[in-house]
């Protein structure tokens, strides 16, 4: 199959003529298609949906919006502009000039970083590819299909950087990125928040704001990379993320305002009768809080992590916002502060802040979501209603780290088997709510209605009124 | 007292020069550093709470519209000028402040000669008359002799073929930070620069928008203008047109001082459901693709109403806008054109196509929805007139009691030159 590169696959690689890379696209391309078919959001092939579709990196070029049918979206590769005499601004190569090519010692360790980065994309489409089916409006159902090819642009990113710069490997990688699938237990994707459903608009909403985060906390740290393709890409993609922690973001805020309505409406603060009116009480949205923030808690692996440190020493990974920090850049005096459990009481202890760069980068990101949550709560403070959402302890319900083999409260206090056994439903959502959400979900596609349970946004996209036609069923 | 003596004596002599100030909405924005990212001149900046825009350093230079998430970055607030929201009160905000209306109190200040023009252009609908009432509320003068605003062209390029008899030219100003808020059916006053033979300043000259009022590109704040380079008289005797030459000849970048806006009366209805019926020559279109555009970047709202349009011009080379307007789609406008001077066919104006069109001009007569424009050279008026008397009178109704009613209504709204 022959590609007319620069009009098919929007690029500023000078793919045209390149023609190693081209040979390993023709390959992968069409493996592409095929798994966007099978795993890309269900009964979409025939919809034109108002898509954004960056065609250079020039402000202008960013955002060009038009209707298109998703299997025709022009994937394109973009890395941010080269920033000229850029260097490796931490760890042991700091000073030198950044790497344009991989060097050989560290060629495992990217490519592991890229394919793990590479293997959240294709994953997130997959979790969401049944909710186009119950969107609460055509304006969400765009939202979420944007989301969805901005993840599939952001494989290509990945994809790029492992044909451009692995060689075989590489190739091999990014065929195995399309071969795994999101829960499958025989071939599961790499990370364990990346295989949980996302059953539902609320789900959906949770994970755009708080799992999305962390790709932003992740894609920044890779954005001060040493090897300066990774960085300029990851910083492209930057810009796209925040696209999708808006949907996030604005999608449980209409939901909160709409339930918020409801309350002041009916004046109740009754869950059942809340319910019973078809919204979501506000202890739902955040048992759902609760679930997503400790899930998306456990990406950031190990408070204390050698591999972290290398990352850092090696200058493959920095720190997020790395330099704009006022520091040494070098880490190897400095501490962090990291919560352990020492006789069943939580305590804080100074480690190397070498060791402590998965924990720092937490901290980052615990602070940005915070920053959302008390946005969030502006939304019943407007309305009168005392209820504020507040996030969980660190320690609350994880997997991974330092609180793995502890049961922690929402408040941070740690709990015997049985009294979390007994509480624990308070805090995570259980099959009744889930059931309950689920019941919500019914397919609106009236242009400008929205289904009961979320209110209208504040505007519409690239300035359309909200009722705009933002996907077409031919 | 004295003080308050000396505030009122500084409005009057003082007034405000309103500009738009670029604002980020704090209840929309979700902090993502996009826009502080993408600016090329830092004037973004932000604290723990909001992202702001720094009002001295902002260019408008718009790069940070299109990849911000949200839409929260595309927010403005006219402001006076020298008053502009610094970057700390901006952090304090959980809301954009209200948007302040132009001071009530405040006359607007229209020049006699825009006052003389303006008579003589709506003597067809027998003097100032009423807007539509689902009609925008028109901002009027805030621009004066005294306090022009200075505008750039942004774009400026012949609409008639080479070998058309006049040359129509399409303008784009750009405002730049200057609010000029202008409606559909408002013009701009245009003074040219320099000395007239007796040595005295050149008059103002008006031309009606071409564009819709959120822009010529939606969101932009910028005016269309359609000019006819005038080079010969009513009469045919030839005449070098000051101030149509003066525009017509200025190159992209050019700054051009603009009056206005001016205009209360001919406006177009936005209530859904309302329809317009237009009547134009020449550059008279400029209004009518001014509605057009309206309504055409609104289809997606259904709002219904019909537009219907008879448009005369010689020949379809000497039609403004010929190529756009045959691109709109039959169900969204009603296109009518006469033609006077195309070889091996009878002359036709838009009186003949009104005639033709009988039926539907009954119909839109008889809805009260609908809404009545007429622009163009004086000279359309009586033929125009005399064939709503002939459609009426075919359909047992009485014209001058139509428009009487119409008029009443204000329903019939002419500007003729």
């Amino acid at each position: 199959m022959s590609i007319n590169y620069s009009e098919r696959i929007p690029n500023n690689v000078n793919l045209a003529s390149n023609r190693t890379l081209q040979r390993a696209l023709e390959h992968w391309q069409p493996a592409f298609q095929d798994w966007w078919k099978e795993m890309g959001p269900e009964n979409s092939t025939a919809l034109e949906v108002y898509l954004r579709t960056a065609i250079s990196v020039a402000p202008d070029g960013w955002a060009h919006y038009d209707h298109v049918r998703m299997p025709d979206y022009r994937w394109g590769i973009f890395l941010a502009p080269p920033e000229a005499g850029r260097k490796v601004n931490f760890g042991a190569h700091k000073g030198d000039p950044a790497w344009q090519e991989v060097p050989g010692e560290y060629r495992s360790t990217l490519r592991r970083i890229i394919v793990t980065q590479g293997d959240t994309e294709p994953a997130s489409v997959e979790q969401q590819r049944h909710l186009g089916l119950t969107c609460p409006s055509l304006y969400d159902m765009r939202n979420i299909f944007q989301v969805n090819v901005e993840e599939g642009r952001h494989l290509w990113a990945m994809v790029y950087l492992l044909h451009a710069y692995f060689g075989r490997d590489g190739r091999e990688e990014a065929e195995a990125l399309l071969e795994r699938r999101s829960g499958d237990s025989d071939n599961p994707r790499i990370l364990t928040a990346f295989n949980e459903k996302t059953p539902d608009w609320l789900s959906f909403f949770m994970f755009t704001f708080i799992t999305d985060r962390d790709g932003k906390f992740q894609l920044a740290a890779l954005a001060e990379s040493g090897f300066d393709p990774l960085s300029r890409t990851c910083r492209f993609m930057l810009t796209e993320e925040a696209h999708h922690l808006f949907v996030g973001e604005s999608g449980v805020s209409r939901i909160i305002q709409r339930t918020c309505d409801a309350m002041n409406r009916h004046k109740t603060d009754d869950p059942a009768k809340l319910r019973a009116l078809g919204v979501i009480d506000l202890p739902t949205i955040q048992k759902y809080l609760n679930f997503h923030f400790s899930v998306t808690s456990d990406l950031y692996g190990n408070e204390v992590s050698s591999n972290a440190a290398s990352f850092y020493t090696n200058g493959l990974k920095g720190r997020y916002e790395e330099a704009k920090l006022a520091d040494d850049h070098v880490l190897d005096t400095s501490e962090y502060p990291v919560m352990e459990v020492v006789d069943e009481n939580i305590v804080t202890r100074q480690v190397p802040a070498l060791t402590a760069l998965n924990e720092r980068l937490r901290d980052d990101w615990v602070k940005d979501v915070a920053a959302g949550v008390t946005r969030w709560n502006k939304v019943p403070e407007k309305a009168g209603v005392p209820f504020r959402f507040v996030l969980p302890h660190k320690g609350f319900n994880r997997r991974i780290g330092a609180f793995a083999e502890h049961h922690v409260s929402p408040q941070g206090q740690i709990l015997s088997e049985a009294a979390w056994t007994h509480q624990h439903k308070q805090w995570l959502p259980v099959e009744e709510d889930h059931q309950f959400v689920h019941s919500l979900m019914g397919r609106v596609i009236e242009p400008g209605k929205f289904a009961n349970w979320i209110a209208p946004p504040a505007r519409g996209i690239n300035n359309q009124p909200v009722n705009f036609e933002y996907v077409r069923f031919s | 007292m004295p003080d308050i003596a000396h505030s009122s004596h500084m409005k009057m002599n003082a007034p405000t020069e309103l500009v738009r100030q670029h604002l980020i909405d704090p209840e929309i924005c979700i902090r993502c550093n996009t826009c502080e990212e993408t600016c090329p001149r830092n004037a973004i900046t932000h604290d723990s709470r909001n992202y702001v825009v720094k009002f001295e350093v902002c260019e408008n230079c718009k790069a940070c519209i299109s990849p911000c998430p949200t839409g929260a970055i595309d927010s403005y607030r006219r402001v006076d000028k020298s008053l502009p929201y610094p970057i700390e009160e901006q952090l304090t905000w959980d809301t954009l402040p209200q948007e302040s209306e132009p001071d009530p109190d405040q006359t607007p200040e229209i020049p006699d000669e825009v006052a003389r023009i303006t008579e003589i252009a709506t003597a067809g609908q027998g003097g100032p008359a009423l807007p539509p009432w689902s009609a925008a509320h028109p901002y009027v003068g805030l621009f004066t002799l005294a306090r022009p605003a200075t505008a750039t062209i942004s774009g400026n390029h012949r609409l008639t073929a080479e070998g058309a008899s006049s040359a129509i030219h399409h303008i784009v100003l750009d405002f730049g930070q200057t609010a000029f808020p202008v409606l559909e059916g408002q013009s701009l006053g245009i003074i040219p620069p320099g000395l007239d033979e007796q040595g005295t300043p050149h008059h103002v000259r008006l031309y009606s928008v071409a564009s819709p009022r959120n822009g010529e590109r939606p969101g932009y704040n910028n005016v269309a203008l359609t000019i006819k380079r005038v080079l010969v008289d009513h009469d045919g005797n030839p005449v070098r047109g000051v101030c149509s030459n003066y525009i017509c000849d200025l190159k992209k970048g050019d700054k051009v001082q603009v009056l206005g806006p001016y205009g209360t009366s001919f406006l177009m209805p936005n209530h859904p459901g309302s329809s317009i019926m237009m009547i134009c020559t020449g550059t008279g279109a400029a209004p009518m693709r001014a509605m057009t555009e309206r309504r055409r970047r609104r289809i997606a709202l259904k709002e219904g109403g019909q537009l219907a349009l008879f448009f005369g011009a010689r020949a379809p080379e000497e039609l403004p806008y010929f190529g756009p307007l045959m691109k709109l789609p039959e169900d969204f406008i009603d296109t009518n054109l006469a033609f006077s001077r195309v070889p091996g066919e009878p002359k036709r104006y838009v009186q003949d196509v009104i005639r033709q069109r009988a039926d539907k001009v009954i119909s839109m007569l008889r809805d009260e929805n609908c809404y009545i424009y007429i622009c163009g050279l004086k000279g359309m008026e009586a033929g125009v007139n005399e064939a709503f008397a002939d459609v009426c009178r075919d359909h047992g109704m009485d014209w001058n009691t139509v428009l009487g009613e119409l008029k009443q209504a204000s329903r019939y709204h002419v500007e003729t030159y």
